[in-house]
């Protein structure tokens, strides 16, 4: 015991400023890593495609081509923390976005009429409770009567992408309700310079707020704080991120083409080239943020959260401690569903059609993206915000492969390459550390 | 002895078969109020299976369970504990990955007004309760994986200590200790023990077990051999009854003694 302790006295002189950095702010070193690897590669594709990935316009797009994919990753880190895994949201979200679509387009309007403002809230709804359904059946199946995740979740992949397909008999369904459309951004599905400022305000303010609330409740029970510039540091560091976010979706400005539709529609008497609207933040990255920061919640302060990382951990520790694990399994697969409804919103939205082929290989990319975001397939460990990274991190290579211009076989070659090397080198870190 | 009367736990003909195999085979114990009650036996003889019985970690499949004076339910961990029965597991049974308060607080976690987890309130009965047990003990923001096995053992005492348990089971608590540390938990049994917890205590070191219990039970093949009071018996006799299922004169012989 003395000797540890010795040992740690000699450490703590011993290490460096960087270290000292690390330890006075908290901050984990995983998710700094993932964040220099993903500014990495962005600065890779803008060198290589001559400048044009890092532009407002293409960080923006990119912030919705991740918003369906973060949504369902976020779900994707619960499955895996407990040892299982989710093969079929893709063909979940494909067969709820098709129910969706045939909602607001042949069942509501002949009920409500094609105008009623109701429209895309009850088809939301319907697609989040259907999912919240199908992933609770595959959680029944799966705590209860002791299939494999694995195989159930391969079984819901061909049942609910051949259900898709039965739906409508294969025919796309198109075009989606106005309304519902804004869920899938574009330049009327966003909000616009003013909310956007407003919103990145507000999130300053949270954060300090929080940052405020952290340092009273060490107080209280005389924890150690954090040093004064350690705090000062994370909540400007923040600041600087998010009012940067703010920044650029601001800089990105309406196509010359809509401006001059919405001048003809509101009778404006301006020039086309004098009218500079922004896009401002898009409604689906909105969507993905606070499903971000709702499951966020769900993991760090509900008992929920705490059973399904203690399962992860040492599943007969958790029985033994009273856990009622099989209901916390279904209930992991019944959020992971409604997960799937939500993103299944956001795509169709984004593409204005249901189609039966929608979400296909989702599945792939979302575990990818929770592996890559430091989702252990081993269990118990794993982070929202990782996961949410590990889907920029994916969505960016897809992107930015298309700016380059690599060829499209390449393309999945390389993403596989990534896969396999950030798992790889995920490990070595934790060896290291463990 | 100086027991009081009181019997806080009866298990009374319990059994329990896994495939065909009867794990523990019509096994009586009891245990009186303050009363330390060591399980010997060999390897799979029994003790832990019949001790999962009493704190739900397995269900019997024949017998009572009587918890001072009245017929327990106990279906599952959660049942042994609403009935005051707290266990430390032979393998700890600690989720690697969280700190020690998750560990302490697991399946009973403290909760705010808005009834989110109060993790605040939760470190620092944690700090405060391991300050107990072991006060060299700071790392409470680490995975309980990080921890050295000592360190691990005292976060599973204080868990089973830190809900009032009335009824402790110890199986094997000293396994993974050192001598030092072994010393340690001799003495918190002791003081428990003054405190009128009831403790069983399954062990191999036949030492410890004279110097702590007040009576020791033995079983072989799934059945009771018998059982005695330590100043009734010598430890030749209790090793006789471990080995060979041999009932010494001071003892009290059960299905599971050799018949001559």
């Amino acid at each position: 015991m003395t000797n540890e302790k010795t040992a740690e006295v000699a450490q703590k002189s011993e290490e460096g400023a960087f270290n000292r950095f690390i330890r006075a702010t908290e901050i984990d070193t995983r998710l700094l890593g993932m964040i220099g690897a993903l500014l990495l590669i962005w600065l890779a594709f803008h060198f290589f495609s001559d400048g044009r990935f890092l532009t407002p316009r293409n960080l923006w797009n990119l912030s919705v081509q991740t918003a369906s994919v973060a949504v369902m990753a976020t779900g994707m880190v619960l499955v895996i923390v407990t040892r299982n895994i989710d093969l079929s949201v893709g063909s979940i979200l494909g067969f709820v976005a098709m129910i969706m679509g045939v909602t607001q387009i042949s069942v509501l309007p002949g009920m409500l009429g094609s105008d009623s403002q109701f429209i895309w809230v009850i088809a939301l709804l319907v697609g989040i409770v259907l999912g919240g359904m199908i992933g609770g059946l595959h959680g029944f199946v799966i705590a209860y009567l002791g299939v494999p995740a694995f195989i159930v979740t391969l079984g819901g992949l061909l049942i609910w992408r051949g259900a898709a397909w039965w739906v409508t008999s294969g025919q796309t369904v198109a075009p989606m309700n106005n309304t519902f459309r804004l869920m899938g951004g574009g330049p009327y599905g966003s909000i616009g310079e003013f909310w956007s400022w407003v919103i990145g305000i507000v999130a300053c303010v949270v954060i300090a707020l929080l940052a405020i609330n952290g340092r009273r409740q060490r107080q209280r029970f005389n924890f150690p704080l954090k040093p004064m510039w350690a705090e000062l540091f994370m909540v400007g560091t923040s600041w600087v991120v998010v009012m940067g976010a703010v920044a650029v979706a601001n800089a990105y400005p309406w196509p010359v083409g809509i401006v001059k539709r919405h001048i003809k529609a509101n009778n404006l008497n301006v020039e086309p080239s004098e009218l500079v609207i922004a896009h401002g933040i898009a409604i689906p990255v909105l969507i993905a943020i606070g499903v971000g920061i709702v499951m966020t919640f769900i993991t760090t302060r509900t008992r929920f959260g705490r059973y399904v990382f203690a399962m992860g951990g040492n599943p007969e520790a958790a029985d033994l401690a009273g856990i009622n694990s099989r209901w916390v399994t279904t209930k992991i697969f019944i959020l992971m569903g409604m997960l799937c409804g939500i993103a299944g919103a956001i795509s169709t939205a984004r593409l204005n059609a249901a189609t039966n082929a929608q979400g296909t290989l989702d599945e792939l990319m979302v575990i990818a993206a929770a592996v890559i975001g430091g989702t252990s397939l081993g269990g118990g460990v794993g982070t929202i915000v990782g996961a949410m990274l590990g889907a920029v991190v994916m969505q960016s290579l897809q992107s930015g492969m298309v700016l380059v211009g690599l060829d499209a076989p390449l393309q999945n070659v390389v993403v596989g390459l990534v896969l396999v090397m950030a798992v790889w080198l995920d490990g070595l870190y934790r060896r290291r550390q463990g | 002895m100086q027991q009081s009367a009181e019997k806080v736990v009866e298990m009374q003909n319990v059994s329990i078969a896994f495939g065909g195999i009867r794990a523990v085979d019509d096994a009586s114990l009891d245990l009186h109020k303050g009363e330390v009650v060591a399980l010997l036996g060999h390897n799979g003889a029994g003790k832990s299976t019949l001790i999962k019985i009493l704190s739900g970690a397995y269900k019997r499949s024949q017998g009572k369970i009587i918890i001072r004076g009245e017929e327990a339910n106990i279906a599952n961990p959660r049942d042994a504990k609403a009935y005051g029965i707290e266990t430390i597991y032979q393998t700890l049974a600690l989720a690697d990955n969280v700190d020690a308060a998750a560990n302490l607080f697991l399946g009973r976690e403290l909760r705010t007004l808005w009834g989110t987890l109060d993790d605040v309130a939760m470190e620092a009965q944690a700090r405060e309760v391991m300050g107990r047990l072991n006060p060299r003990f700071q790392r409470f923001k680490e995975p309980v994986k990080a921890l050295s096995g000592g360190q691990r053992q005292s976060v599973a005492i204080a868990r089973a200590i830190l809900f009032n348990a009335q009824i402790l089971i110890m199986d094997e608590p000293t396994a993974a200790l050192g001598p030092e540390e072994t010393a340690q938990v001799g003495e918190l049994i002791k003081q428990l023990k003054q405190n009128g917890i009831s403790i069983f205590l399954i062990s191999h070191d036949i030492e410890d077990v004279f110097e702590l219990a007040d009576r020791v039970a033995v079983m072989k093949n799934g059945q009771m051999v018998g059982s005695a009071p330590v100043d009734a018996v010598t430890k030749d006799e209790v090793l006789g009854m471990i080995i060979l299922g041999k009932c010494p004169p001071g003892a009290t012989p059960g299905p599971g003694a050799m018949t001559s």
